[in-house]
């Protein structure tokens, strides 16, 4: 028997741009179905701006505005003080940005929105580099990753920024981390953060990018899974900032995850030891501060 | 009723007088004192509006962008550094037919750091799609800007009105600041064309493919077409209210005049002083003051001008590599006309170096002495030592 929160209801069309396999397309499917009809989506330059549509078409059964790239929070927020002034408080507002979007260009204003605490949902789909403009690297790139800009023996030797660390330290009332591979665990914390309606809530969606990871587009939830059952992207939420709760603990070794991706390819074993190292490290930590 | 305030003052007066419903705010010199006014009145109710105290500029007119897509009036004001810092956003204001105003103090561009008055900062912008109205005096100032809202939502183009930097910003004048019922009787609630709606959702901004980028960008020339004569038309409702007008631009005894200076903002007053000096001197000498610089007014300009002999156009601007942009633009509206004038281009009073009614007199016997003008413009005052 499947017990499932998930909306029949769709507001995505199949006539949509996004390549086969395309996490950040299962990725709107899953939230619209969560947030209902009562949504107005702010979209940034990244690929969900080409998914969309062009004029005078739309991809989605719900309002877009896009906006530039540097701008998804802050519009959104304009967004919603335009409606408090019109008395609709029932819409939600979500900004709905790549991890360009949100990691590097996008960070001012949205921490700008979260300190400010803005009334709106801001959501990362975060495929760990600029797909849009052909697989460059983004401060959401881990180590490790092969990409146009850190080509050959050039791939990328820094980390991965940590964005929900960022994020938590704006003290907002919601943030969660959540993974196109657990359905059942986005939706609701979807939910949760448009109940939570008042201040900024975040949610780092994991969303796998067949076409810049160089895997086959058939293994894109299989992957996503693999990333959470890794602990290289734990599912948790924090509210207000301290608040930590852990949704999934993984067993998995890393190379699980790492070995199947061509943007992995050229990595030796030491290198994948010190990938091990940090994921194992990082999510010791992330367990302190569950504290549970 | 008459109070003596700021320039700046004058147009946060008018933006409240507007009931703006949002407005966000960036504080740079000398623009600050409109938007701290502006959010004292969100916050001690004199405006049902709400002030976002945003992180950048580029965050404000994203902010008032969003804001306006909802299909509400909206308002924020810049300055400088802050107006290039949102040189993105008002590319994407414009072509979202958001009618948007905005206060702009003009002041220069660093470096070196100088907050001084200077017009090339809202010069540069002037292939954005925006309407800029430059204004002499804050009682310009306060009537732009409710005119602004009127003509920014009946064309769905956004406003820039133009203010010199402490001349027109940090002076206190005697301004006329009219009752709300006056202002509500010549703007109207704001009934938008269209807004962001969720029970009729479509996207806006969205990509745009060669095969209609090109009618977009048509449909925002078509609008600038008609910006002049629907501004003259609500001047005429504004004068039947207020009892004021000023025109797209204004001409000062022009009718026997030999010589016309152009002049902008608040150097005009300066120019109308040296003017009727002059007249007493016997000099044949007028002024053009331009007030709406986009749309461009070239069809009166060159009405005003085609008659006369020289023109002295004086520039408080400069673009690098071809001169005073004013001198251009009115060149370039006079180049096709049978009959025209002789165009001299000054530049002057950058970064706030006084313009006073000597420059003005010099300018005038500079032009009046030369036969030809020179094809670059001239450089009024420049210590040679220093360069
Ligand atoms: C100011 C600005 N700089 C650069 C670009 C070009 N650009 C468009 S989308 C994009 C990358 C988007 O990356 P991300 O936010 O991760 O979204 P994705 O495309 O990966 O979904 C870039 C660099 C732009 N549109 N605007
Ligand atoms: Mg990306």
């Amino acid at each position: 028997m499947l017990h499932s929160n998930i909306a029949d209801q769709t507001y995505m069309t199949p006539g949509n741009m996004s390549c086969p396999g395309c996490g950040g397309g299962i990725a709107m499917n899953l939230a619209l179905k969560a947030l209902g009809e009562k949504t107005i989506l702010v979209i940034p330059a990244c690929c969900w701006a080409i998914i969309a549509g062009p004029y005078p078409q739309s991809g989605l059964k719900v309002p877009i505005l896009h906006t530039v790239f540097a701008s998804a929070a802050v519009t959104a927020g304009g967004v919603r003080a335009g409606l408090d002034m019109k008395g609709d408080t029932e819409t939600t507002v979500v900004a709905w940005a790549g991890d360009g979007g949100t990691f590097d260009i996008g960070i001012q204003s949205l921490s700008g929105s979260a300190e400010r605490n803005e009334d709106i949902i801001f959501v990362c789909y975060d495929n760990e580099a600029y797909m849009n403009t052909g697989v460059q690297r983004s401060s959401s790139t881990p180590y490790g990753t092969k990409t146009t800009t850190t080509p050959g023996t050039g791939w990328k030797k820094t980390r991965k920024k940590n964005m929900m660390d960022i994020m938590a330290a704006h003290r907002i009332p919601y943030a969660a981390t959540a993974n196109i591979a657990y359905p059942d665990d986005l939706v609701k914390k979807f939910q949760k953060a448009k109940a939570m309606k008042g201040g900024t809530r975040f949610i780092h969606v994991y969303a796998t990018c067949p076409t810049g990871w160089g895997i086959p587009s058939e293994y894109s939830v299989k992957i996503a899974r693999l990333a959470t059952q890794t602990n290289i992207f734990p599912l948790f939420e924090v509210e207000n900032g301290t608040d930590y709760t852990l949704n999934t603990k993984g067993n998995r070794p890393a190379e699980d995850y790492l070995n199947i991706q061509g943007r992995f390819k050229h990595l030796a074993g030491k290198d994948l030891k010190q990938i091990q190292e940090d994921v194992d490290r990082d999510f010791e930590l992330l367990i302190k501060k569950v504290g549970h | 009723m008459k109070q003596v305030i700021e320039g700046s003052h004058a147009i946060s007066e008018a933006a409240r007088l507007a009931r703006v419903k949002v407005i966000a705010g960036y504080p740079i010199t000398p623009q600050t004192h409109i938007i701290e006014a502006l959010s004292e009145y969100c916050e001690d109710g004199r405006m049902d509006a709400k002030f976002i105290p945003v992180e950048s500029e580029h965050s404000a007119m994203a902010s008032v962008v969003g804001a306006a897509s909802t299909g509400v009036r909206t308002f924020t004001a810049t300055s400088s550094h802050g107006l290039a810092l949102m040189h993105e956003l008002l590319h994407w204001a414009a072509a979202s037919r958001l009618p948007i105003v905005m206060g702009e103090v003009n002041r220069a561009m660093g470096p070196g750091w100088n907050i001084w008055t200077d017009q090339t900062d809202s010069l540069a912008q002037r292939d954005t799609g925006w309407i800029q109205l430059y204004c002499e005096d804050a009682q310009e100032a306060l009537d732009t800007t409710i005119l602004a809202y009127r003509l920014a939502e009946l064309v769905n183009l956004p406003v820039m009105v133009i203010i010199d930097a402490f001349f027109v910003s940090h002076t206190y004048e005697p301004v006329i600041v009219p009752e709300q019922s006056e202002v509500d009787r010549f703007l109207p609630a704001y009934k938008p064309k269209f807004e962001i709606d969720t029970n009729n959702p479509f996207a806006l901004n969205q990509m745009a493919p060669p095969a209609i980028y090109m009618e977009m960008r048509r449909s925002v020339q078509l609008a600038m077409e008609k910006t002049l004569e629907i501004y003259n038309r609500i001047e005429d409702e504004f004068e039947d209210v207020f009892g004021r007008r000023y025109g797209g631009m204004e001409t000062i005894r022009c009718d026997d005049a030999d010589i016309i200076i152009v002049t902008s903002g608040s150097a005009t007053s300066t120019c109308r002083l040296a003017v009727d000096e002059l007249r007493k001197q016997g000099e044949k000498v007028g002024i053009l003051k331009i007030k709406m610089f986009r749309p461009f007014p070239a069809a009166d300009l060159a009405a005003a001008l085609s008659d006369v002999q020289k023109v002295a156009v004086v520039d408080r601007n400069f673009s690098f590599g071809a001169g005073g942009i004013f001198t251009q633009e009115i060149k370039s509206a006079l180049c096709n006309c049978a009959k025209r004038p002789d165009v001299f281009g000054y530049i002057a009073g950058l970064g706030g170096r006084d313009i006073t009614t000597d420059t003005f007199k010099d300018i005038y016997f500079s032009t009046k002495n030369m036969t030809a003008p020179k094809i670059d413009s001239q450089w009024v005052g420049i210590n040679e030592e220093l360069l």
